[in-house]
């Protein structure tokens, strides 16, 4: 059997966070009633002209930014050509040969190889309106068309990477990287289930056969409403195109690009549409607008506005806050919100390490089970900060405070009122003392064991001494055993 | 004389009549007169008698009112207006009823003008005869058997049989210049940019531009006052302070200005003896006003043409693809072709049945030139051809304040004569398009009349945003000469 290289590239379209459409005042909002949020010009009524909305340019800058793109000093808007029923004008306004960011790149983690990181090229980002959406009903028998033009004019930026990724697993981690830069930059919700970001995949097989090199034909990929369908749709697709190969021995110089979809029920993927002849676009520049001139001194104010990317969070976690790579990477990884959320807990308390443990276990566990967000969490991050600080200070123990986390998350209190509620009061030294002293007296054969050299013989007091006095502090109780006991 | 804008504001200021007499007045005319040319293809009767008679109210308590208050203007069919049709006169646009209005119709409303209907016009103003209209032909009112010039013939032909004193028309390759020289009055292109497109139905955006048409240059400038502008919902519009036109055009004295003459332009086959001649004594009447003439060069002139028919079928293919059936424009209900399919045979039977022939040439050729394969051949090459017309005038404005010559090769020509032959219907744009493709404003004059009693124009071409020098010239012209006083007989 020969061997073969995976070749995948990914074309994805994000929508810009922007308050109105590219070239109109009209809302963006996602699920509002069909037809609601159109206007003549998003319509491409006969006679309306469209306009330029300012904050889409600056925002795919910044995406471009990040992205390590080059950002030309102009850029052009050009008319894509074709007939379809969501597409009103004819045409949708994209950029073409002058797209707004070229030859990028995105560094991801390499999944071959824990700690390493791979490079993926982008070929170009390039801004463009969304057309509307068709809904078919088909189900009563009918043949109903209906059109919805709400997304008409929605700014979307198109990021095309280089065939550069080599596995399905090196696909997720692009899209999770890409997803965090553009959600943290705050370019962009990429919320799949709402659309505002839409992959396709182009994938084929780079074979070796006695030492010849073959490619199978291209196949793009569509339809795919989430990470994990990606991941599943190409490495279904790898295995079909293998067994295509095997039982036909069509390469890419005899069989055109073809466009399939992906079922996710099924788990299959299955074909669309032959792109016998490529289509054509008939592109040419839009004369309704002016080309945009992106100033030095303008894509430099941009590039001010973009305070760190998730690879500088997370360098800074390790330098700054002594956190291991691997829990910078959790931390990071949850997005701009929960590295804001880290950042103060850590400051509050003086206590980064805790702050990233108790994240990681207790907070993400309570995400988890409440399915909720860090945005919507109820115990604001400066409370949990002054709870940890108590940690750090001794003031209360583990257990402890799980208990004040707990009543945290159901009532919204602060930590002093949370302790009094739970009965913990702090205990003073000597009312530890006088307790030690008096288990001692009666456990003498502890004493005995410890002298002897088993200290962990104290540990049966602990227990003991919580049970007099639940605020005892275990590690001040155990210090407290053995300097009884040393004398 | 009520067919002049400004004598219908002095009646109306000194009390002379009203806006009602007016506007009725204008009504009758219509009444009248239309039947015979089709120049109108919508009459909004009633809200132009509400709109003067509250003119007439405003004027009598006194309160302020616009510029063109109770001045009765007609406007070309493809101009948006939410209280009438806008048809393009196409199948296709039938029953348009645009929920927006232009923003000319916005400015001339603010001024208080008197909206009288909607003209004809060729099918989304391509053609210059006004004979591919889908409201059929309009006719020439100096004479019913000649055509009137197109695109704008209807609105040409509405100020020519005097229904209205001025109408709004759209030049893309000479449609306001070439019907004005054929009905005997003054239209005038302004500089791109210059008047806002917003609510113009496009044919060829980077070529369009709406203008005004009346007798006169005085007309003229009080129209263009109203309507130019920044407009920010049109990217193409031009954020520059709008003059007084109408107050530049009050002195006669031309000493100074330098006029340039195309020579190459006057020898052209083609060109009638009578319009050649129209051309040589205009020129005398601007040497006796004070101005010197010179010589000019224009070296891709023979390029405009070709230049112009690649550009704005390329950008027609593209703007009419909106009228689908599905959006915009007539459906079809022929029955689905089954190699077809549902919607592409819907796609297919309705653009087949909503636009006429002129429309689907353009569209075919526009749709040929910018395929792959073609692009670089003609859409690209053009493009680059523009670049080199635009730089002829540069030079040329560096010899001469204006530029003076024919505004088309005849007078107006018969009905029918070139409709089978769009290569000669093509040629009558060869002295207008040049305007278009560089961006400058032009203006055509009446300059005379042939042998058979037809008026002949003269065009002059200005520096962009040079519509007052233009106006300037045009009105010193019309201070010394009677043209644009004469009417049209008994046809």
């Amino acid at each position: 059997m020969p061997q073969y290289e995976t070749i995948i590239g990914l074309e994805v379209h994000v929508q810009l966070k922007t308050d109105s459409k590219l070239f109109c005042g009209c809302s963006t909002q996602f699920g509002a009633p069909p037809n609601s949020q159109v206007c003549p010009v998003c319509l491409g009524m006969p006679g309306a002209l469209p306009v330029m909305n300012r904050q889409a340019i600056t925002l795919a800058v910044k995406a471009g930014l990040a992205l390590n793109c080059n950002i030309p000093p102009m850029t052009k808007w050009d008319r894509k050509q074709y007939f379809y029923p969501d597409l009103p004008k004819g045409y949708q306004i994209s950029q073409y040969d002058l797209p707004i960011c070229a030859d990028g790149f995105l560094d991801i983690d390499d999944p071959a190889s824990e700690g390493d990181t791979r490079r993926i090229g982008l070929i170009r980002a390039h801004l463009e309106e969304d057309a509307g959406k068709s809904q078919h009903d088909e189900a009563s028998g009918r043949q109903d068309s209906r059109i919805d033009l709400n997304r008409c004019g929605t700014p979307l930026l198109e990021i095309v990477s280089q065939p550069d990724m080599r596995s399905s697993a090196e696909a997720k981690n692009y899209l999770t990287e890409l997803k965090l830069l553009l959600t943290h930059l705050e370019v962009s919700d990429c919320e799949m289930q709402e659309g505002s970001l839409r992959v396709d995949a182009n994938i084929n097989l780079h074979l070796d056969v006695d030492g010849k090199k073959i490619a199978t034909p291209i196949v793009e990929v569509k339809n795919m409403n989430s990470f994990r369908a990606v991941e599943r749709a190409l490495d279904y697709e790898a295995e079909r195109q293998y067994a295509h190969w095997e039982e036909t021995g069509q390469t890419i110089k005899d069989a055109p690009k073809t466009t399939r979809g992906w079922d996710d029920s099924r788990e299959q993927t299955f074909a669309q549409r032959e792109k016998e002849e490529s289509a054509d676009y008939r592109y040419f520049p839009d004369p309704d607008l002016l080309p945009v001139r992106l100033p030095r001194s303008f894509i430099d104010q941009v590039r001010d506005t973009i305070q760190e990317t998730p690879a500088q969070a997370r360098d800074r976690l390790q330098t700054q806050h002594g956190l291991s790579a691997y829990d910078a990477d959790v931390i990071v990884n949850q997005g701009a919100a929960m590295l804001g959320y880290f950042e103060t807990v850590a400051d509050v308390s003086g206590d980064p390490k805790r702050a990233s443990s108790w994240i990681q276990q207790d907070v993400l566990r309570t995400l988890k089970e409440q399915e909720t967000s860090i945005e919507e969490f109820p115990i604001p991050a400066k409370r949990l900060g002054e709870l940890l600080g108590r940690v750090r200070s001794g003031d209360l123990d583990n257990n402890r405070a799980r208990d004040v986390f707990a009543y945290l998350i159901d009532n919204d209190s602060d930590v002093d009122s949370a302790c009094t509620a739970l009965g913990i009061e702090a205990v003073d030294s000597g009312e530890i003392e006088s307790l030690c002293q008096k288990l001692l007296d009666d456990n003498p054969q502890v004493v005995q064991d410890v002298r002897g050299g088993k200290q962990q013989a104290v540990g049966r007091l602990i227990g003991q001494a919580k049970k007099v006095n639940p605020n005892a502090n275990p590690q001040q109780v155990r210090e407290t055993l053995l300097k009884l006991i040393n004398g | 004389m009520l067919d002049s804008v400004s004598a219908i504001l002095n009646a109306l200021a000194s009390g002379d009549a009203s806006a009602r007499q007016i506007t009725e007045r204008s009504l009758d005319a219509i009444a009248q007169t239309d039947p015979k040319i089709n120049a109108v293809t919508h009459v909004a009767a009633e809200a132009a008698l509400a709109t003067a008679d509250d003119v007439d109210r405003r004027r009598a308590a006194g309160q302020p009112l616009g510029a063109l208050a109770g001045v009765p203007i007609a406007i070309k069919d493809l101009i948006c207006t939410t209280d009438m049709p806008t048809t393009c006169a196409s199948r296709m646009l039938r029953d348009f009823v645009p929920p927006y209005d232009a923003t000319v119709i916005r400015k001339l409303r603010d001024a208080d003008a008197v909206l009288i209907g909607k003209t004809n016009m060729d099918e989304f103003a391509m053609g210059a005869s006004n004979e591919t209209s889908a409201y059929g032909p309009t006719r020439n009112p100096w004479n019913h058997d000649r055509i009137p010039g197109g695109s704008s013939g209807g609105s040409a032909a509405t100020v020519a049989a005097g229904q209205v004193p001025a109408s709004l028309g759209s030049d893309t390759g000479g449609s306001i210049r070439q019907p004005a020289s054929h009905c005997g009055i003054t239209g005038l292109k302004p500089t791109y940019g210059r008047v806002s497109r917003y609510g113009l139905v496009a044919f060829a955006s980077s070529l369009d531009q709406i203008g005004p048409m009346a007798w006169s240059a005085e007309d003229v400038a009080l129209l263009l006052e109203t309507i130019a502008g920044y407009e920010p919902r049109d990217s193409t519009s031009l954020d520059t302070p709008v003059p007084e036109y109408s107050k530049a055009i009050q002195s006669a004295d031309l000493r100074g200005i330098k006029i340039g003459v195309l020579r190459d332009g006057l020898e052209q086959d083609g060109l009638d003896e009578s319009v050649r001649k129209s051309v040589t004594e205009a020129m005398q009447v601007f040497i006796d006003l004070g101005a010197e003439i010179v010589d000019v060069q224009l070296p891709h002139s023979q390029y405009w043409v070709p230049t112009y028919y690649v550009i704005a079928p390329c950008e027609a293919s593209s703007n009419l693809s909106r009228y689908d059936g599905a959006h915009y424009g007539h459906r079809s209900d022929a029955d689905i072709d089954p190699a077809d399919g549902p919607l592409l045979s819907m796609y297919r039977h309705s653009r087949q049945e909503g636009f006429g022939s002129e429309v689907k040439r353009r569209i075919m050729i526009g749709t040929y030139a910018l395929s792959t394969g073609y692009y670089d051949a003609y859409y690209n090459k053009a493009l680059k051809v523009r670049r080199l017309i635009r730089g002829d005038y540069d030079a040329a404005f560096q010899q001469a304040d204006l530029l003076l010559g024919p505004t088309a090769p005849t007078s107006a020509f018969a009905l029918g004569d070139k409709l089978d032959d769009p290569i000669q219907m093509y040629l009558c744009d060869l002295y207008t398009v040049g305007a278009n493709l560089a961006g400058i404003p032009a203006i055509s004059i009446p300059a005379g009349l042939d042998d058979s009693g037809l008026p002949i124009g003269v065009q002059l071409q200005a520096p962009a945003l040079e519509e007052s020098r233009l106006l300037f010239a045009a009105a010193a012209f019309q201070s010394q000469t009677q043209f644009h006083q004469l009417r049209p007989g008994k046809p």
